[in-house]
């Protein structure tokens, strides 16, 4: 469903990408791990055309990402953003509804309220919370509120961008809970990139770990534990020795 | 050798300097002809729009009421004084009016513009790019061009000469109490004085000048939030940055619209 082949991108002369190839199937789980800066999000928004590679293709659905009506390529996807990205000027139930007052899935004003509160409480969120603003909420109801908005519109992919950074392990539980329970639910594929391994161990069905700009190395979540890569050991184990470069 | 070398870095300098002076003139332009080419093309925000309209307008009138009331009041005071030295005391309400509506209406007005709605919109919209919030409305297929632009340019143009031409009667009024208040003018004497002196050019030249900084205020606060760095001092920059890019282009614009509307 998402096939990224060759994929280079570069910030002056550092190298972010370095010709990842990678392939998410329909209804696929991907998680990809990698240590801070080894460009995680950079491939992540180059998929979404945020950032234009430099050189290689990207395919989703068979059809070349860069070509064609953006809307149309956009409303296939949720996003979940690290910060949660919740537009500070709008109640929390108009952040959820955005997608759904604008565009050609526009609803009503009553009906894009009440599907907001329904994905609201999908999410464990009570529906007080729907009048309220983005800065009254807790680090956990942001990532709460913006998981709603990724799937108001009951995307077909959907994005999850460091989806328990800045939560506790309780928290963090939940969250992952949550995203596996929608992922299912709603028969999505999904992307995300994370380095908690406690994310992988409950998002995943397939892993790719990224490093230098590339795929060390990619398979289901059942091998992660007995890959014999040395790339993915050390950052399994967590240790500093290794044949990933650690600055101390 | 050395001075060779010492005059190549100089020129070096220079040439960089000069080049990255091009090549923001070059961004500015392409971002203003975007925003242009926007303001004709669907869809249309017609909600953020009337919201930008109050906040650019209405929020706005108590700093550009205080500001036009003091200046026409000081103006008249100068005036007064400065003509005592050739008796021409009388003149006071000819050129608090010409010197309101022609130049310090709406230079003023578009420079507390600058100081608050250019900063506002710099800080807002670098706050959102920091946090992501530009990222999301794309992939909410919002473009940001659209949502935050052109509402805000389109309200400046629309309010901020509504504002100059409030601007402007206020001020004369600020010079109407002074000179009648302290200065020993006759009121109906003064206003008449006034209304008679100006005339529609000059009114209109005023009108103009306050489209035009409205504008340029409303371009750069979203130039400068659109192109900030990360972290609070990317945030910091680009407000301080926007406000005096505003400032100058403000003054500059200015000048070159005298010289169209008054010049010999």
């Amino acid at each position: 469903m998402i096939t990224v082949e060759n994929l280079h991108k570069a910030f002056g002369d550092n190298r972010v990408l370095n010709g990842v190839d990678m392939s998410i199937g329909k209804g696929e789980s991907m998680v990809i791990i990698g240590g801070s800066g080894t460009g995680k999000s950079v491939l992540l928004k180059c998929i979404l055309g945020l950032i234009t590679p430099d050189s290689g293709t990207i395919t989703v659905n068979g059809k070349d990402a860069t070509k064609g009506d953006r809307d149309t390529f956009l409303a296939q996807f949720g996003m979940l953003f690290q910060g949660g990205a919740l537009f500070d000027s709008l109640s929390v139930w108009q952040n959820v509804a955005f997608r759904l007052q604008r565009g050609p899935l526009k609803l009503s004003k009553t009906d894009a309220r009440d599907v907001a509160i329904e994905k609201l409480r999908r999410v464990g969120l009570k529906s007080d919370v729907a009048d309220r603003y983005p800065a009254e909420l807790s680090g956990g109801m942001q990532k709460r509120v913006g998981l709603a908005r990724a799937i108001a519109a009951e995307p077909q992919i959907i994005f999850f961008d460091e989806p328990t950074t800045g939560l506790d392990p309780i928290m963090s539980g939940v969250i992952n809970d949550l995203i596996r329970e929608i992922v299912v639910e709603i028969g999505a594929t999904a992307m995300t990139i994370t380095h908690d391994m406690s994310s992988v161990r409950a998002i995943a069905d397939q892993v790719a770990m990224l490093h230098d700009g590339s795929v060390q190395w990619t398979g289901p979540i059942d091998q992660l534990e007995h890959s014999n890569n040395p790339y993915l050991d050390q950052f399994l184990n967590g240790r500093a020795e290794g044949p990933i470069e650690a600055v101390r | 050798m050395i001075l060779v070398s010492w005059i190549n870095g100089f020129l070096g300098a220079i040439g960089a300097a000069t080049l990255g002076m091009f090549a923001s003139i070059g961004r500015v332009v392409i971002f203003t002809l975007s925003s242009i080419s926007h303001i004709f093309r669907p869809p249309f925000y017609p909600k953020e729009f009337a919201q930008q309209l109050l906040h650019i307008g209405y929020f706005s009138l108590p700093v550009v009421g205080l500001t036009a009331v003091f200046t026409g009041a000081a103006l008249a005071l100068q005036i007064y004084a400065g003509g005592a030295r050739f008796n021409a005391e009388a003149v006071v309400p000819q050129i608090v009016a010409v010197g309101m509506v022609r130049e310090l209406g709406p230079v003023l007005v578009g420079l507390m513009i600058a100081a608050r709605v250019t900063s506002s919109i710099a800080a807002e919209i670098a706050t959102m790019k920091v946090t992501e919030q530009l990222d999301a409305l794309t992939t909410l297929s919002t473009n940001p061009m659209k949502y935050l632009t052109v509402p805000r340019v389109l309200a400046a143009l629309c309010v901020v000469p509504i504002l100059v031409g409030i601007g402007d009667i206020i001020g004369i009024m600020g010079g109407y109490f002074v000179a009648t208040g302290r200065l020993g003018f006759n009121a109906a004497a003064y206003l008449q004085n006034t209304a008679d002196f100006l005339e529609a050019m000059d009114i209109i030249s005023s009108l103009v000048k306050g489209a035009a900084f409205g504008v340029i205020a409303a371009l750069m606060g979203c130039y400068y939030g659109m192109q900030s760095d990360r972290g609070a001092q990317g945030v910091g920059k680009a407000t301080k940055t926007s406000v005096v890019a505003a400032s100058v282009l403000i003054l500059a614009a200015n000048y070159t619209l005298t010289e169209l509307f008054f010049s010999a």
